[in-house]
């Protein structure tokens, strides 16, 4: 088998560098053409009517003045007579017309009869929520009871909660989409673009090899992007219905943030005990969450700290009338984060202890101790923990200031994958792959391990993306496309490397074995003056191109990446106690990573975590209304993110160094998105002196827990 | 600050003074759950129908083009005259990402009915290149990677001239004030603060499209 392992970190001449993304220049002058932009000849506009009612039966649906407008070409009903539906904005009919103001008129000429039930829309009041919520069993481990009642322990009690956020990706979700005859073109905004052909095949009940799938760019999933939904099937069936012209359908932004995917809910009454030393004995928490009509599971607490000896946990999910969950970058780590380091923190403010104490004297109870204390360490330094961090007990003044602590754990090992790299007669040189790039600078690092493999600079490489008909890659979640993609192009790229050599070998007289590719030549191992240029190496194919394919198999990954990454972060924030508002100072993550490919991306992601954390710690919720049951803020104004005054200072530090790149390629998509929330409301909790229990730490929720709490002067 | 060049919430075309004019039963923006009831109990009277042709003057350019009373500038660039730099987002003049500078001014293009855009000077993100010539934003928005998926880009390119047209050197606390009207989704705000200061310079050394 050939060498497959990365050059060591002193070699590395592309593979580590930061980089400038492949696809800068088109996106940043407007040119990218995203799904949402394409405008085929002849394309048609589909717009879908949605339930007003959060639990209602569909009586009747009159479809008949719709179908007689002018310029509209289809209408369907999706849900007929007798469809129970179990959320507002559920799809019921959906219509295609010449125009998009053609396909609302027609909309809203559909006469739907509602028998409207009785719903269920918010779960942060357990009593109120009847039999909606199911018990999901308890888990013990060790003997909670008896550890609890120790001699000298010191309990923390608290009740916290994170509410439900939406994905509120930029490009909302669609696609436009064309069934001519019995092949189908798909251009969607999708994390799946080798996979979701078969998803969209299986609904229309047609071949996968029928659907042609193409992305060069999307504008946003964060994990909500996957299946090929109703707006598929339904853009493809009104495709059909219309002539095989092409459909465009996207859902519009209030449609967008009540049915496109929601991150759960959590909640959680929790109790932790210690001795008076800060060692943790024992944990109890009674926990509920709500992801939509589905229920919600638990997030994974206590986190982090998996191994404390005693603990008892009891979790219900709650069914609701809303939108159900779809993954959110790292499901279910941010709530456990949250929830597992502000009862910590509480925990160190009634032992009057310096929370990152607290957390070093239990680091021993974490799944990586050294790496956290090392980290915990890094983070303390970049922001000035011994000089900035204020205890509760010692606030006072009107404007406060304090830190915060969030940890964070991880997989982010690589998907199964395949790339093909073709070499050139005329020594150019390409690299295929049915991957997407989310943003996150994927076309790039195929780049920059193909050149790196080859001796070529970056600007050499070619690089496809975003189609199914090149070698399938997996889809873009979990942090797993980074380690799959580029230890894929790694193997392609060697494989392709080797022909190389055995064509140029002959004429250096040497077995291909003693040739390597650095600084665009082919030369022979320890005799830099015995080769040739690429250009020249490359003739030697004569007329046949080499092509190889290479794939990373998830369960014999060769060392070239892996999975397990840890990050801290911790948070700098100042409260004003008269208007509750709190001002983001600085914010500091310490994330290890493995071995990166390019620093520059790798920073941006982080950035851009630690960024969304700010948002869903400040001001991001979605709120449900009992009278409607619908989504008060299904918009942009009412359901909040960060602007770009309102994050402060961010600082990344990555943890490069020869130890962790040994690891391989580890994603980083989901672990920066972790600690943050965490950090902040720890940050607040410590400035303000009591704990801010709700997040988001809105001036409400913040004057509410003074107004409760009582202020020091 | 100049207030001027900032993205206005409130433009001369207010929500419901667009509502009102436009009909009883909405126009593009009546996109909501919430009017899916009210729709239905309603019919389509009222709304004003028919076409009318319009010449718009886009980067020094006529576009002629049909559009109906209630068609929005940022529907009818992406529509009818295949300008997709503007992005549609929010859809209600919140986010930004439409983004277009009218008579020098930034202004939210889902917020400015087609009809009333003629006459005035438009800019578009299409017109910040031309040929291998870029506007010296384009590229600092590359080497500053502020961009991710890249969805709210052309907004904040296009926030970012109108301030720097004005404002030639902002400072940093002027930047973030400036785009207060642009919303980014995957966290880029850190490479856009950078872009515009490195792009501010640019265009004083005289490298200026």
């Amino acid at each position: 088998m050939p060498n497959y392992s990365w050059p060591e970190m002193k070699d590395r001449k592309v593979i580590g560098k930061g980089i400038k993304r492949a696809d800068g220049i088109p996106k940043a002058s407007g040119k990218a053409k995203y799904p949402s932009d394409l405008n085929p000849p002849n394309l048609l506009h589909a717009v879908f009517l949605t339930s007003p009612h959060a639990h209602a039966k569909v009586k009747s649906v009159d479809i008949s003045a719709a179908e007689n407008m002018k310029g509209v070409t289809a209408v369907r009903v999706i849900s007929g007579p007798g469809t129970e539906l179990q959320w507002a904005g559920t799809e019921v009919a959906v219509v295609a017309a010449e125009k998009e103001s053609i396909a609302r008129d027609a909309v809203k000429a559909i006469k739907v009869d509602y028998e409207v039930l009785p719903h269920v829309v918010r779960e942060e009041d357990l009593s109120k929520v009847g039999n909606r919520a199911r018990p999901a069993g308890e888990q013990v481990t060790g003997d909670p009871d008896a550890a609890f009642k120790e001699a000298g322990v010191v309990v923390s009690e608290g009740t916290y909660s994170i509410p439900v956020i939406t994905h509120c990706c930029l490009e909302p979700h669609g696609q436009v989409i064309q069934w001519q005859g019995d092949q189908v073109r798909y251009w969607p905004s999708t994390q799946a673009v080798s996979s979701i052909a078969g998803d969209l095949g299986q609904n229309l009940k047609i071949p996968a090899t029928q659907v042609h799938v193409q992305m060069d760019y999307m504008g946003g999933g964060f994990g909500s992007k996957f299946p090929s939904d109703r707006w598929g099937t339904e853009g493809a069936q009104l495709s059909k219905a219309s002539g095989g012209r092409p459909v465009k359908l996207f859902l519009d932004r209030a449609t967008e943030l009540t049915i496109a995917g929601v991150r759960p809910s959590h909640h959680a009454q929790i109790r932790v005990g210690a001795k008076a030393d800060g060692s943790i004995i024992a944990w109890e928490s009674k926990s509920w969450s709500s992801g939509g009509f589905g229920g919600g599971g638990m997030a994974p607490i206590p986190y982090v700290f998996t191994k404390l000896p005693n603990f008892r946990l009891n979790h219900s999910a709650v069914s609701l009338n809303a939108g159900p969950q779809r993954a959110w970058r790292a499901p279910n780590h941010p709530q456990a984060s949250f929830l597992t380091c502000v009862a910590l923190e509480d925990l160190a403010a009634k032992l009057k202890m310096d929370p990152l104490e607290l957390f070093l004297k239990n680091i021993q109870y974490t799944v990586r101790p050294d790496t956290y204390k090392s980290q915990l360490a890094k983070a303390a330094e970049i922001i000035g923990w011994k000089q900035n961090f204020r205890p509760r007990w010692e606030q006072k003044g009107s404007i406060r200031r304090s830190l915060g602590i969030g940890i964070a754990t991880w997989g982010g090992a690589g998907h199964a994958s395949t790339a093909r790299t073709t070499i050139n007669p005329d020594g150019s040189v390409l690299v295929e792959c049915g991957t997407q790039d989310l943003g996150v600078g994927t076309r790039t690092i195929l780049g920059q391990v193909a050149a790196e493999t080859w001796g070529l600079p970056y600007e050499a490489v070619t690089v496809r993306i975003g189609d199914n008909k090149l070698p399938a890659s997996g889809n873009s979640g979990g942090s797993t496309t980074v380690g799959g993609v580029c230890s894929a192009t790694r193997k392609s790229s060697v494989n392709a490397l080797e022909k190389l050599f055995e064509a140029v070998a002959p004429s250096l007289n040497v077995p291909p074995d003693q040739l390597e590719a650095i600084d665009g030549k082919i030369r022979v191992k320890g005799n830099p003056d015995k080769g040739m240029s690429w250009k020249q190496a490359c003739q030697k194919l004569g007329t046949a191109s080499i092509t190889e394919t290479g794939a990373n198999d998830p369960r014999n990954t060769l060392g070239l990446n892996t999975g397990g990454a840890s990050g801290i972060q911790m948070a700098d924030v100042s409260v004003d106690m008269e208007t509750g508002r709190v001002k983001m100072n600085k914010f500091v993550s310490v994330q290890d990573c493995g071995l990166i490919v390019n620093p520059r991306l790798t920073e941006s992601q982080i950035f851009g975590a630690m960024i969304m954390s700010c948002c869903a710690a400040l001001v991001e919720e979605r709120v449900m209304d009992q009278n409607t049951g619908r989504v008060l803020n299904a918009d942009m104004e009412f359901y909040k993110l960060a602007g770009i005054a309102d994050i402060g200072d961010l600082v990344v530090h990555l943890d490069i160094t020869p130890e962790h790149d040994k690891r391989g390629i580890i994603g980083i998509g989901e672990p920066p998105a972790v600690p943050g929330v965490a950090a902040i409301a720890n940050a607040v909790a410590n400035a303000v002196g009591v704990r801010v229990p709700q997040v988001p730490l809105t001036p409400r929720h913040v004057l509410a827990a003074i107004a409760k709490n009582g202020r020091n002067a | 600050m100049n207030d001027s060049d900032k993205p206005r919430k409130k433009s001369a075309f207010s929500r419901r003074g667009f509502l009102q004019g436009v009909g009883a039963t909405g126009g593009a923006l009546g996109t909501g759950i919430l009017t899916q009831e009210e729709a239905q109990a309603q019919t389509a009277q009222g709304v004003i129908t028919g076409e009318t042709p319009i010449t718009l003057t886009i980067n020094g350019k006529p576009y002629k083009t049909t559009v109906e009373a209630r068609n929005t500038l940022l529907d009818v660039l992406r529509n009818n005259l295949d300008l997709t730099a503007a992005k549609r987002v929010c859809d209600r003049g919140t986010c930004g990402a439409c983004t277009v500078i009218m008579e020098g001014k930034a202004v939210y293009a889902c917020t400015v009915l087609a009809i009333e855009a003629q006459g005035r000077k438009i800019e578009t993100l299409e017109g910040l290149s031309t040929g291998n010539t870029r506007h010296p934003l384009i590229d600092a928005f590359v080497n500053n990677d502020a961009q991710q998926c890249g969805y709210c880009t052309p907004g904040f390119v296009m926030a970012s001239k109108a301030m720097l047209d004005r404002t030639p050197s902002p400072t940093e606390q002027q930047v973030k004030e400036h785009l207060g009207g642009n919303l980014c989704r995957c966290g880029t705000y850190m490479g856009i603060r950078k872009a515009v200061v490195e792009a501010s310079k640019q265009l004083k050394g005289g490298a200026r499209a």
